[in-house]
């Protein structure tokens, strides 16, 4: 490991490409911890975009009229404004409505900071899109395979966690597996608010080196990479999912 | 062994984009969303001091500025999305190219591209394009706006690319072997038997990635470009940072955005419906 | 009153079913006993189908009753679960459960409802597998089995909840035609056995040589019933007699 830090060091000192996040271990720690906040904003969003996708599917379902319409105004607003206009009007518009707290050095901070603030809206900003997605699942499992069910004697509970969901769980696997590609990327808006996630602490970098054109490439090529393996192991999952002779 | 068409089971259909309770836009959602902006301003109202304007006094003496914001906005866009739906269709075809180079090339490219996220993209054309071209004794300046222009039409080039390339194998392979056995060269087979085609079915989600585009523009304003989220934050700061202003003017961003996004959305999803019938 | 084996087993009395405004069956009656195997016949439409799934409760009846083993299903607080119990019923698109393997398919019922030991019920479904010819299938998913091979492993998947009484509703209906055989066959074996079963079909000659007796329904009420060979060289309504020369 050494010697790869003073070889990006040698780099640096013979052709001037400067990739500090190597070979400077204060860089280096800002990288890594950008990195990790970059991969805990996705996998908390993802949890939480998953959960509203469910009980928004579920509600959509409901007999009250106006339950229906919430769920659906819900989906069309977060689907048709910008993410960031939704990121900022959550952070600053909302964010300043909520009672401060004071902090351990005796100063006044808002109750909730940033991060959470990106997980609140990129998670209402997926979960839309998730809605949609889980209810096309449940429609496209035919009334005829529950009803087979229900005449084996299945309860109501059983159709449910044996019949519909596996069924339904393997049609949006796809849609679903490009909807969390989609947030991985989306996350990088959080930028905009100062959670030092990945391109964040890149930008941090390339304003103290000034060594951009590095910093852009090399961001280019980890979010590649990223979403790449991201990509892939999605569809080796569906691939290790699919059932023989089920679906095209 | 042989199977009958009834056999394929009815739940490999694709998840459908249809809405079983349709949600239209009316004149009446307007009211609905303006009065939504006012009842979640009214703590704020409350506690506002009464020698100053109004948040909506305040909110209409910026709008005409915001409204050219947002004009701005759709400029990108449309700019964007052509320069990206020219690149876009050019890789699109070079990823179906007989030439195993030209396919592996516009592969890679459009993967490169689609796996970035937009703001990384916008950053890099930001960054890394010059703020002048000198060819011989011509200086073209290119201002910001220019490269978010160019910014933007990378991952709507990617992203055409795919729905083209999607577009062309999505029709059944019959349809080219019928032509080619009617001595269609392959370049007559691609342009006039196929393309023609698959135009229908490569609307809809190119609509769709320019409503995303539409949305994406606001980006532009974290690298300073006029938009309207940049000159709604400069609003705000001018009238000294009142935090009451926060809602009504990210509201009226929002609005603005929807207002001309859903009816691209449902206009979208008619499309689909429509073709879905004919194919 | 406790039922006996010498009442019928399902016992039909002026059955009336709508859907909407539309009446299906208009005033049914018919008694079928222990051991019996019952043809439905008639034109589409006539209200067969209907007919069969009320008896184990897909459908609900607007007037009438269906006493099985002396159980009312017309009934609000009928536990229907233990009527399914009793009643087994294979579908014209065989609704097997795509996502589980034939032998799965068999043994989910008697694992997940009657909470049966895992071991016996995989016993018994490799014994129904091999009842119904299909031996080497076990594993095969029902994308990967003809028609007719999913309809046998259908029929295996509701005799292996040891019902009373098995409906079969078209079950030939959606086959090719060289694999309607080995269903009819795998039906007559079952019927050999003793199995008390109601049959709705388009299959007259099949018909002819199962059935105890046979009903021809149009328009929702029966217009003639009998033993098979009186039925068929001896019908005596118009109506059966222009329906038997349009088949035969």
């Amino acid at each position: 490991m050494e010697a790869f830090y003073e070889w990006a060091r040698v780099l640096y000192d013979s052709t001037g490409i400067n990739l500090p996040f190597i070979y400077d271990s204060y860089d280096r720690g800002r990288m890594i911890d950008g990195f990790f906040t970059t991969v805990k904003l996705s996998v908390i969003c993802l949890f939480f975009s998953v959960i509203i996708g469910i009980i928004g599917a579920w509600l959509q379902n409901s007999p009250l009229k106006w339950t229906r319409r919430i769920v659906n105004g819900y989906i069309q607003l977060f689907r048709n404004t910008p993410p960031l206009v939704q990121l900022y009007f959550f952070y600053f518009a909302i964010g300043t409505l909520l009672p401060k707290v004071t902090n351990d050095y005796g100063g006044q901070e808002p109750i909730l900071g940033g991060f959470t603030w990106a997980v609140i809206s990129l998670s209402f900003f997926a979960g839309a899109y998730n809605v949609e997605i889980f209810r096309s699942g449940i429609e496209a499992v035919p009334d005829s395979t529950i009803e087979a069910a229900e005449a084996l004697g299945f309860t109501r509970l059983h159709i449910y966690k044996d019949i519909t969901l596996p069924l339904a769980f393997r049609v949006v696997l796809p849609a679903l597996n490009n909807n969390l590609v989609n947030l991985v990327k989306t996350t990088t808006l959080a930028y905009a608010i100062a959670v030092p996630e990945m391109l964040y602490e890149a930008n941090q970098i390339w304003s103290d080196n000034v060594n951009v054109t590095e910093m852009m490439i090399f961001m280019l090529l980890t979010y590649f990479v990223l979403v790449g393996i991201l990509v892939w192991g999605m569809n080796r999952w569906e691939r290790a999912l699919k059932i023989p002779g089920f679906g095209a | 062994m042989k199977q009958k068409n009834n056999n394929v089971l009815p739940v490999m259909m694709a998840p459908r984009n249809r809405q079983t309770d349709p949600f239209r836009l009316k004149a009446w959602h307007g009211v609905v969303l303006a009065s939504i902006v006012v009842l979640a301003s009214i703590p704020a109202f409350a506690a506002e001091e009464p020698t100053r304007a109004s948040m909506f006094e305040v909110l209409v003496r910026w709008m005409p500025l915001l409204l050219q914001g947002f004009v701005f906005n759709v400029v990108i866009s449309i700019s964007a999305m052509a320069v990206g739906t020219i690149t876009g269709a050019a890789l699109g075809l070079g990823q179906i190219s007989l030439n195993g180079w030209v396919r592996k090339f516009a592969w890679i490219t459009t993967q490169f591209f689609r796996n970035a996220p937009w703001l990384v993209l916008l950053f890099f054309a930001m960054f890394l394009l010059p703020f002048e071209i000198k060819i011989g004794s011509l200086i073209i300046p290119l201002p910001d706006w220019l490269k978010a222009i160019f910014g933007l039409s990378l991952p709507v080039m990617a992203n055409v690319s795919e729905i083209v390339r999607g577009g062309v194998i999505s029709l059944p392979s019959g349809q080219w072997e019928a032509a080619e056995s009617l001595a269609f060269s392959r370049t007559q087979v691609l342009w006039r038997i196929i393309l023609p085609q698959c135009v229908k079915r490569m609307l809809p989600p190119w609509m769709n990635l320019y409503s995303i585009l539409t949305m994406a523009t606001v980006l532009a304003s974290i690298v300073g470009v006029s938009e309207m989220m940049t000159l709604t934050g400069q609003a705000l700061a001018a009238e000294g940072g009142r935090t009451d202003l926060l809602i009504p003017f990210y509201s009226f961003v929002l609005l603005m955005f929807f207002i001309y996004c859903y009816p691209i959305a449902r206009w979208t999803i008619r499309l689909e419906k429509k073709f879905a019938v004919i194919n | 009153m406790a039922w006996s084996e010498d009442q019928p087993m399902v016992s039909i009395k002026d059955l009336h079913k709508s859907f909407g405004a539309l009446e299906v069956l208009k005033g049914i009656s018919m008694d079928v006993m222990k051991g019996e195997v019952v043809c439905i016949i008639g034109p589409s439409g006539s209200g067969k189908s209907t007919l069969i799934r009320c008896v184990n409760a897909l459908n609900d009846i607007q007037q009438g009753s269906i006493l099985v083993e002396g159980q009312e299903v017309n009934d609000h607080n009928l536990d229907k679960l233990e009527l399914r119990k009793k009643v087994g019923m294979v579908f014209q698109q065989y609704n097997l459960f795509p996502h589980k393997t034939a032998l799965e398919n068999i043994m989910m019922a008697p694992l997940l409802v009657l909470k049966q030991d895992k071991a016996e019920v995989e016993k018994l479904a490799r014994q129904l597998i091999k009842k119904v010819r299909l031996e080497g299938k076990e594993e095969s998913y029902p994308g990967e089995l003809s028609g007719g091979q999913q309809q046998r492993v259908a029929i295996a998947r509701s005799l292996a909840m040891n019902p009373d009484v098995m409906l079969f509703d078209e079950v030939t209906a959606a086959l090719d035609p060289e694999t309607v055989n080995e269903v009819l066959l795998a039906i007559k074996e079952l019927a050999q056995d003793g199995m008390t079963c109601m049959l709705v079909t388009h299959e007259m000659a099949f018909a002819r040589e199962i059935a105890d007796h046979i009903y021809f329904t149009d328009r929702g009420v029966i217009v003639e019933h009998g033993p098979p060979d009186t039925f068929f060289d001896d019908a005596k309504d118009p109506r059966t007699v222009e329906f038997l020369g349009q088949i035969l």
